[in-house]
C-alpha cells in the first residue's frame, strides 16, 4: 500500500463519494469587531482522514473547531460537515466531541458506563431506559478503549489517561462519523499520550472515522498522524508532520 | 402522634417533598447551580404575597411566579451570555423587592406570610396535601422518564449539544421542576429553607455514593429520612418543624463527611 492510499485508507466510509468530511471555504471569524481570530481560512478533510490541528494558544485552533461543530457561525465564508452546513443536525452522521477539560458536572461520582451511556443520547433519544441495541453500542465503545474491567468504576478513581479513554468511549458511543478532540492530552502522562495516539489511529483505520485532533502540542500523535495543520490566525502550514519547517517545530516533541 | 389528623397530613406532604426536593436538587447541584432554589424561593415569595393580596391560592400563584423566574434565569444564562450567578442575582433581587412592595401594600398580610417564610407544615389541609402529592408525583415521573436525557445534559452540556441532543429543552425541564419543588416545599420547610432540602441531601449522598444513580437514590432516601425524623423530633421536643428538618439533613451531611474520613 502506498502512502497516499494508506492516508485515505481502504475502509468503506460513511457518506463516501467526493464529499469532504469537513470543509472550510474562505472563513473569517471574530468574537469582537476589529479583532479577527481567523481570517481567510480554507481547509478540507476527507472522510477517514486523521488531521492534527496545532498552533499557539490564542491562535484560533479551538475557534476553528467550534466553527466545525456549529457552536460558532463564520462572519465570512462557509463551513460544511459532510456536505451540510455546520451545526445542522443529521441522524446518520453523528459528531463525537471531547470538549477541552471536559466539564463533568459537579461532585457526584459518575461511573465509566454512566458517562459513556450519556454519549448514546442522540441516537437513543432522551426518554425511557436504553434499548438493547443502544446498550450493546455502549458496551462496544467501552471495549474499544479497553475499559471493560473498569466499566462500573467511578471515573474519578481512574488515572488521567484512563479518564480520557472513557471520554473517547463516550464520543464513540454515538457511532460518530467525525470525532473531534480539543486538547485531549491535558493532564495525561507521556506514556498514556503515546497509547492515546495509537488508539485514535486504530479507530480511524478500523471504523473509518474522520478525526480532528486539536492541541497546542502534537507529540502524542506525531508518529501516527499524516497530516498536520498549523493555525495562527490563518493556516501557516498544512502537510506531513515531517515536512514541518524546523522553526515551527514543537519543542515538546521527543524522538 | 399519628392519631392526629394534622400530623398524618404533615407526614404525607413532607414525605413527597422529602423525595422530590433532592431529586430535583441533584441536577442543580451537578450543574453547580445549588443556590438556584434560594433565588426561586425569593420569586415565590413575591408570588405568595400576590396570591394573598388577590385572594387566590398563594401556592399556585407562587408556582406561576417561580416557573416564570426559572425560565428567565435559564434564558439569561443560555442566551444573553450572562454568568449563571448574575442571572440568578437579578431574578433573586427582583423577586424579593416585588414581594416587599406587595406585602407593604396590603393590610393584615404580615402574619399570613410568615407561614410561607418559615413553613407551617402542621397547618396543611387535606387539599394542600392532594396538590403536593399530585404535582410531586408528576415531577418525579418526569425525572423518571427523562433521567438519561437530564443526566446527559448535566454531565456534558456542550458534547450533548453537538451530538444533537435537545439540551435547551432539557434545561428548561430542570428549571420548571426546580420552580415546582420550591412552590411545593414552601409549606413544609418554608421559603427561607427550601433550597437546603434540595442541596444538603445531595451533597451528603455524593460523598458516600459510587455512581450517579446511587447518588440520586441515596439523596432521595436521606431527604425523606430527614423529613420524617425532623417532624418526629419537632413533635416531641416542640420545635419548629421546618428548621428541625433542615438541621437533621445538615446532620446527615456532617455524618457522611466524618464517615468518609
Amino acid at each position: 500500500m502506498t502512502g497516499a492510499q494508506d492516508r485515505q485508507s481502504g475502509v468503506s466510509l460513511p457518506g463516501g463519494g467526493d464529499t469532504p468530511a469537513v470543509e472550510l471555504r474562505g472563513v473569517s471569524f471574530a468574537y469582537r469587531p476589529g479583532v479577527p481570530v481567523l481570517s481567510g481560512v480554507s481547509l478540507s478533510a476527507d472522510p477517514g482522514e486523521f488531521v492534527a490541528i496545532a498552533g499557539p494558544n490564542g491562535g484560533g485552533k479551538t475557534t476553528l473547531l467550534r466553527l466545525v461543530l456549529g457552536l460558532e457561525r463564520p462572519l465570512v465564508g462557509e463551513v460544511r460537515v459532510f456536505g451540510r452546513p455546520a451545526g445542522s443536525r443529521s441522524r446518520d452522521r453523528q459528531i463525537g466531541y471531547l470538549p477541552q477539560r471536559a466539564r463533568l458536572g459537579g461532585d457526584a461520582p459518575v461511573t465509566v458506563r454512566e458517562i459513556v451511556s450519556a454519549g448514546r443520547l442522540a441516537p437513543a433519544g432522551v426518554t425511557g431506559p436504553l434499548r438493547r441495541r443502544d446498550r450493546e453500542a455502549v458496551d462496544r465503545a467501552i471495549g474499544r478503549v479497553g475499559l471493560e474491567e473498569r466499566a462500573s468504576a467511578p471515573l474519578r478513581t481512574l488515572s488521567g489517561g484512563l479518564q480520557q479513554r472513557a471520554l473517547i468511549a463516550k464520543a464513540l458511543a454515538g457511532e460518530p462519523a467525525l470525532l473531534v478532540l480539543d486538547e485531549p492530552t491535558t493532564g495525561v502522562d507521556a506514556e498514556s499520550q503515546e497509547s492515546l495516539g495509537v488508539l485514535l489511529e486504530e479507530l480511524r483505520r478500523e471504523l473509518g472515522v474522520t478525526i480532528l485532533y486539536v492541541s497546542h502540542e502534537f507529540g502524542a500523535v506525531e508518529h501516527v498522524v499524516r497530516r498536520l495543520v498549523l493555525v495562527r490566525g490563518g493556516i501557516l502550514f498544512d502537510g506531513l508532520p515531517g515536512d514541518l519547517p524546523g522553526v515551527w517545530h514543537d519543542p515538546s516533541h521527543r524522538h | 402522634m399519628l392519631d392526629l389528623e394534622f400530623m398524618r397530613l404533615a407526614f404525607a406532604a413532607g414525605a413527597v417533598v422529602g423525595v422530590l426536593a433532592p431529586a430535583v436538587g441533584f441536577f442543580l447541584v451537578e450543574r453547580r447551580q445549588a443556590l438556584i432554589g434560594d433565588g426561586l424561593g425569593h420569586v415565590a415569595f413575591a408570588g405568595v404575597a400576590a396570591g394573598i393580596l388577590l385572594d387566590v391560592s398563594p401556592v399556585l400563584v407562587a408556582l406561576a411566579f417561580a416557573v416564570l423566574g426559572a425560565i428567565v434565569v435559564e434564558l439569561l444564562r443560555s442566551r444573553a451570555g450572562a454568568a449563571g450567578d448574575q442571572a440568578l442575582a437579578l431574578v433573586f433581587y427582583v423577586g424579593i423587592a416585588l414581594g416587599v412592595v406587595l406585602v407593604s401594600s396590603g393590610s393584615g398580610l404580615d402574619a399570613n406570610i410568615l407561614q410561607y417564610l418559615f413553613g407551617s407544615i402542621l397547618t396543611v389541609t387535606r387539599s394542600d396535601v392532594w396538590l403536593v402529592v399530585a404535582l410531586g408525583i408528576g415531577g418525579l415521573a418526569t425525572i423518571g422518564v427523562l433521567y438519561r436525557g437530564l443526566v446527559g445534559a448535566v454531565v456534558d452540556e456542550e458534547g450533548s449539544r453537538v451530538a444533537g441532543v435537545p439540551v435547551d429543552g432539557l434545561n428548561a425541564v430542570v428549571a420548571v421542576l426546580a420552580a415546582l419543588t420550591v412552590a411545593l416545599s414552601m409549606r413544609v420547610v418554608g421559603i427561607l429553607l427550601v433550597a437546603a432540602l434540595m442541596v444538603l441531601p445531595v451533597t451528603a449522598a455524593s460523598r458516600i455514593a459510587w455512581s450517579l444513580r446511587s447518588t440520586l437514590l441515596l439523596s432521595m432516601a436521606i431527604g425523606v429520612g430527614s423529613v420524617v425524623a425532623g417532624l418526629t423530633i419537632a413533635y416531641y421536643a416542640d420545635l419548629a418543624p421546618g428548621g428541625t428538618i433542615v438541621l437533621v439533613a445538615a446532620g446527615a451531611y456532617v455524618a457522611t463527611v466524618s464517615a468518609k474520613r
